[in-house]
């Protein structure tokens, strides 16, 4: 062991030395293409990021048209999108491809890479300490792998028959047959080649994210005096890395029954009046694998918004972080339980009623490290000196759509009510409460506050609060209305409602989510306007440490070249949150601990 | 929790650490298709099969080919560079025929009726042995690229950490197989 020892210390001398000078005799293409460097590869997935999520949004807000005013027709979108919208109306088939497309879209591609792939990079050497990631290369891989998936994925809303149509989460049999539907053909096979890509690509970022956390950090820099980003987003690779893997041998099988005709999720099975001769599959099988990895791709979502969030909280509320032990307790929990309550998608498939009970307590249990957050949360909020910053605005937000969005998980963990509310508006409200606009809003608040860090210039602030009211008030016009719609047995994923009789007084409603929600995208496209035009002609950033914020990544000069820090790594001596300590209003992470100092 | 200190008194190297972490998740694929194999197992219409004969020489080449692999290893870390270079070669070579007696043991299992559409029992072998055998050549492919930078005389490979990454994954492959092979023939 002695020999290995000795060289690991060798190399990581000579990685430091090899950073000086790589640096200079950068090109074009190696500096914003095929950049190695973490901040650049970070900024790569926010923009492709933002590009999805420009485009899962605009699925939505043409879908919701639909909901809204079904009898209505528009020309226009006949000139966009052909004969998807034949004499300018949405057809049917196309609708479910629009649901399931903006289901992938904002699941993986926005929330997962978009929120992960950004801020995991950016986030995790500069808050530890580190020139950079374990694996530049790999870090550099992960990103095109990404992008490969994009294109694969982007494609497929080009072809002739349309994307894949079965719904996000691709349920057997209509994406194992071909016949199924329009949207079970090609498109199907590119959203399965896509996503393969995709897992490739979360996997090498999650590997280098977690052996940079516990190899690279700096000296002086525990586990214990970590960013609480670094946690969540530590709890978030570990996630993704033990889950991803499930969907993929999910995957392949599919593939198998899809292309080579075996029966792993197929079983007697009539397609236009021809018995298909696939036997003794199984399309619960199916769901079981997927929700393995599905339900931890909740949190793989959430982690990051709560760990940034805590961090915003504390920074503009010049006080410490109310709990960390405990933030980082239930982080572990919530990873933990995340695995163990897969089936409470699947209560209705013909569960074992006993088996049912087990899940239902397992689910229930995550209220608990949920609560000890929110209410660590408002304990750092509470007679703070809050500074009402963009980034802190979209914070508290996060809190009050996780509030929300919570407790209605209360009543779909409960498998008794499960029944009347499973694939209703309910579930829908819910999980766009807590899970979408919840960790966008996680998002928001880490690009608000970390934008000057990563472009050198500010976003404007009148057009960030304009972006934030609209938001957080839009985001609840269009999702609480939808609870009193699910409650009442609206199910989800229907085309057209106007000719249910118990539905039809939902029509002004519709209508008025649908109004809401396009609203909503508008000023989306305002914050996007926002973002690009801060890049160039935002204020720019004159102090090194705008927020006055404890952490390593603002001692880094304004404008970091590769590398992080010209000189050595600074060491730490102390928590990210010493704020209001000792007189002091903060105290950053590399300053000595002085010798008459009190213990935090 | 001593060893979190500081970043040079660290004992894993970074790499061999993100192939532990990757070993985790290839250990999460097989858990998923072998939890995957048990409740299908449990459903009707499931038919019992016994392994291909040639299945045991695959197992006889993986082990040898583990212990060659060891014994590189060790001469590498003796500066024994020649046997360091013909035992390398040699577990590419065990691990070729490796790859060759699965495909022979796949045609005697296919030309016995056993074909990958007659019974779903039958498509979860052929997917979980060929899984394996994927990850077995992506191992074959970087021992041969190590080998052929061992032989060649322009480029002197002294740092012990790839070779120890490929011994891992290498070690990790055959446990892997011996585990399958338990499993598939105790549930079957």
């Amino acid at each position: 062991m002695s020999t290995a020892t000795l060289h690991e210390t060798t190399q990581h001398e000579s990685h430091g030395d090899v950073h000086h000078d790589h640096h200079h005799q950068e090109t074009f293409i190696t500096k914003y293409v095929f950049s190695q460097d973490h901040k650049t590869i970070a900024k790569q997935f926010l923009v492709t990021g933002i590009i999805w999520a420009i485009i899962g949004g605009l699925f939505s807000v043409i879908f919701r048209m639909q909901l809204g005013n079904p009898t209505a027709t528009y020309p226009w979108l006949e000139d966009l999108l052909g004969h998807w919208a034949k004499g300018g109306k949405l057809q049917p088939e196309f609708y479910y491809a629009l649901v399931t497309m903006h289901g992938t879209i904002l699941v993986f591609f926005v929330l997962t890479a978009g929120l992960s792939g950004t801020f995991a990079n950016f986030l995790i050497p500069l808050q530890i300490g580190a020139r950079d990631m374990a694996s530049p290369m790999l870090n550099m891989l992960s990103y095109w792998f990404f992008f490969l998936a994009s294109v694969i994925m982007m494609s497929s809303l080009f072809v002739q028959t349309g994307p894949a149509s079965g719904g996000w989460t691709i349920y057997p049999p209509l994406s194992a047959l071909g016949e199924a539907s329009m949207g079970s053909k090609i498109g199907m096979d590119l959203w399965l080649v896509s996503m393969a890509m995709f897992i490739v690509s979360s996997l090498l970022g999650g590997l280098n994210y977690i052996t940079t956390i516990l190899n690279m950090r700096t000296k002086g820099m525990s586990m214990t005096r970590m960013p609480l980003t670094i946690w969540a987003l530590f709890f978030t690779a570990v996630l993704g890395v033990l889950s991803f893997p499930v969907l993929l041998s999910g995957a392949i099988l599919l593939l198998f029954d899809r292309n080579l005709g075996t029966s792993f999720y197929l079983s007697d099975i009539v397609v236009a009046g021809k018995i298909l001769p696939n036997e003794g599959g199984s399309a619960i099988l199916f769901q079981h694998l997927f929700w393995f990895l599905g339900h931890p791709e909740v949190y793989i979502i959430l982690l990051p918004a709560m760990g940034m969030s805590s961090e915003i909280l504390s920074v503009n509320s010049r006080k410490p972080i109310f709990g960390y032990m405990a933030m980082v307790g239930s982080l572990f929990a919530i990873t933990i339980l995340a695995f163990l309550v897969w089936a409470h998608h699947m209560f209705v498939t013909g569960l074992n009623p006993f088996l049912g009970s087990v899940f239902v307590l397992l689910t229930l249990l995550i209220a608990v490290p949920s609560a000890i957050k929110v209410f660590n949360w408002l304990t750092t909020l509470w007679k703070g000196n809050i500074r009402f910053t963009p980034a802190m605005m979209f914070a508290i937000g996060f809190v009050s759509l996780f509030i929300s969005g919570g407790l209605t998980g209360i009543f779909l963990g409960n498998s008794a009510l499960d029944i009347h509310l499973h694939d209703t508006y309910f579930v829908i409200a819910h999980f766009h409460i807590v899970m979408g606009v919840a960790s966008f809003f996680g998002m928001f608040a880490g690009v608000y506050h970390w934008y000057p860090k990563m472009f050198g210039r500010y976003l404007n602030n009148t057009l960030a609060y304009i972006h934030f009211w609209v938001t957080i008030i839009g985001a609840y016009l269009i999702f609480w209305p939808m609870h009193y719609e699910g409650l009442a047995g609206m199910p989800r994923r229907y085309y057209d409602f106007s000719n249910w009789e118990s539905f039809k007084m939902f029509g002004g409603l519709n209508e008025f989510i649908s109004l809401i929600a396009i609203i909503v995208f508008a000023v989306q496209i305002l914050f996007v306007v926002n973002f690009f035009y801060s890049i160039w002609k935002g204020r720019k950033v004159t102090t090194q440490n705008p927020w006055e914020a404890n952490t390593l990544e603002w001692t880094t000069p304004v404008r970091p070249g590769h590398g992080n820090w010209p000189g050595d790594i600074p060491e730490v001596h102390r928590w990210p949150y010493d704020y209001g300590k000792d007189g002091k209003d903060f105290i950053p992470q590399d300053v000595p601990v002085g010798a008459d100092e009190s213990k935090h | 929790m001593e060893n979190t200190q500081t970043t040079t008194n660290n004992k894993i190297h970074p790499h061999k650490f993100t192939l532990w972490m990757g070993i985790g998740s290839i250990v999460m694929m097989f858990a998923g298709l072998t939890s995957a194999y048990i409740v299908k197992r449990n459903q009707s219409g499931w038919q019992t099969f016994d392994l291909p004969s040639a299945f045991w020489v695959s197992t006889i080449l993986i082990v040898m080919s583990s212990v060659s692999v060891h014994l590189s290893v060790k001469s590498f870390k003796e500066r024994g560079m020649n046997s360091y270079r013909k035992l390398l070669a040699i577990t590419g070579v065990l691990g070729v025929a490796f790859i060759a007696t699965q495909f022979i043991g796949f045609k005697e299992f296919w030309n016995v009726g056993m074909t990958l559409q007659a019974n779903v029992a039958f498509s979860f072998l052929y997917v979980i042995v060929g899984l394996h055998a994927v990850h077995v050549i992506g191992g074959v492919i970087a021992i041969i690229v190590m080998s052929l930078k061992a032989f060649s005389t322009k480029k002197r490979n002294y740092s012990i950490v790839p070779v120890e990454l490929i011994a891992t994954y290498w070690h990790f492959v055959d446990i892997l197989w011996i585990y399958l092979l338990i499993f598939l023939i105790m549930i079957r």
